[in-house]
């Protein structure tokens, strides 16, 4: 498995390191975010934070598509679910995550019918099995996700299929990086852009970050050396002096990102004027809905939803973790209230969330861990 | 990876032994042979990687553990042995 060695080689990796602690100004810290869960989940299986020099921080951002789906929304979609005749589909993770009634789980055991599928396609497989009954797919997910769906709609469209719809929660990525560059008193040196969404939207739309706010942003692959090297790339810019926008993963993300599958989702949907994401608020632009044209398959006029805000739990400081305030072990309830078992907030739900992937590793505190080895070593 | 050829749209993978069919349609200009890669997503093909990315990717995936196997047994679920169902399904 030659690729996977290289990718994973320890030597590389070290000398990665040593070139990234070679970059380091004296007296200078550098903090970086992962935007993507996939990226997170990374970063702890292998400890990557323990390979990079003290003035390196990574902070996690909002990449993990179930954690930024607020209460509400949880809310609204079981309260279509549990209309008669109403089969509600949707992704795994998600029927876990806590609205302010509870999870899909919960709903289920009230009696909704409620199913985990792999696809949207096995979600219109159901409703052709199903002709009597509505069958609704709870649509999540950023720009990986969203030509999926939009390609379902189109074949629903085509087939003429009157019992199927979908309650959109697509969110995009770049009014979410906005977001956070506009947040009050958020230092960041630079991003570590998502891999699987730029092979959707490739990485041109990124380059506002490097023109406008003057932080480089490198979009990166999954493998251990593929994000020291991102870091390594981020690193290279702040010593040259420049902000740009590098692929670091181009062996997967083209460039120009995947046409067709923009042209789908630009034909089934259409922006929200603003959308509400947990932790981050209400963000203008930074979501979709069906359009009109496509009324017949939205979830949302088919059915009435209330579309009421609810509060996040005030144990939960899940809205600081997303924006990369606060690491997951400060939380109050992090590991104790709040497990994967029994999850409070939406970063403990998924494998890609923040707290999941801490606790999941048991990498609780970076300083602790250092402080631990060196103890050890003594 | 294999290509029935009375369905345009669709392409039948093997994900670590676990057989499904994709759909294809979002792969434009990108022509896809028998024993090509690609990456999925929710039961679609998003782009064709090289076989040695794609080694490097399963080989990743399986080291996560638990998390993969979960996905997989997601997808053995999620619908019969493609082939079967070809006809009408996707």
């Amino acid at each position: 498995m030659r690729f996977v060695d290289e990718y994973r080689d320890a030597d590389k990796a070290r000398a990665l390191s040593a070139a990234i602690a070679g970059l380091c100004e004296p007296g200078r810290t550098y903090t970086f975010m992962e935007v993507c869960g996939g990226h997170t989940h990374t970063i702890y299986k292998h400890g990557l934070e323990d390979h990079l020099p003290e003035p390196i921080t990574l902070v996690h951002g909002p990449g993990c598509p179930v954690c930024v789906i607020p209460m509400g929304r949880v809310d609204d979609a079981i309260h279509i679910a549990e209309r008669p005749g109403v089969i509600m589909t949707s992704f795994g993770d998600m029927t876990r995550v806590p609205g302010g009634r509870g999870s899909f789980l919960d709903a289920a055991a009230r009696g909704a019918d409620i199913r985990m599928v792999y696809s949207p396609l096995d979600a219109l497989k159901i409703a052709r099995r199903n002709p009597d009954r509505q069958v609704v797919f709870m649509a999540i997910g950023f720009e990986t996700t969203t030509p999926s769906t939009a390609v379902t709609v189109l074949r629903a469209a085509a087939e003429g299929l009157r019992n199927f719809s979908v309650m959109c929660n697509h969110v995009m990525i770049i009014p979410a990086i906005t977001a956070i560059l506009d947040s009050p008193g958020l230092r960041l040196d630079g991003f570590v852009g998502p891999g699987h969404v730029s092979t959707v939207i490739g990485c041109r739309p990124y380059g506002f970050v490097a023109r406008d706010y003057g932080k480089p942003l490198v979009v990166a692959g999954f493998e251990p050396l593929d994000i020291l090297q991102a870091i390594h790339m981020l690193m290279l810019q702040i010593a040259e002096g420049r902000s740009e926008v590098e692929n670091q993963y181009a062996r997967v993300v083209p460039w120009e990102g995947n046409p067709r599958a923009l042209r789908a989702v630009d034909e089934v949907m259409e922006p929200r004027p603003r959308f509400e994401w947990r932790g981050l608020g209400l963000i203008p632009r930074s979501a979709l809905r069906i359009r009109e044209k496509y009324a017949a398959y939205d979830a949302e006029r088919r059915f009435d939803v209330p579309g009421g805000r609810v509060a996040d739990p005030k144990a939960c400081q899940c809205g600081e973790v997303l924006k990369g305030a606060l690491k997951p072990w400060e939380c109050k309830v992090f590991g104790t209230a709040c497990t994967p078992e029994t999850p409070i907030g939406t970063c403990m739900v998924s494998s890609e969330g923040a707290c999941a992937a801490y606790y999941n590793f048991g990498r609780f505190s970076r300083r602790r861990v250092r402080d631990a080895s060196r103890e050890a070593s003594r | 990876m294999e290509i029935p050829s009375d369905r345009t749209d669709l392409a039948k993978v093997d994900v670590s032994g676990v057989r499904r069919a994709v759909n294809i349609d979002l792969l434009d200009g990108q022509p896809l042979r028998p024993g090509d890669w690609v990456l999925i997503h929710v039961g679609f093909a998003l782009s064709k990687i090289d076989e040695d990315e794609a080694r490097a990717a399963l080989e990743f995936l399986e080291g996560i553990g638990q998390a993969y196997e979960d996905e997989l047994a997601a997808l053995r679920d999620s619908g019969p042995e493609p082939g079967t169902e070809l006809g009408t399904e996707g």
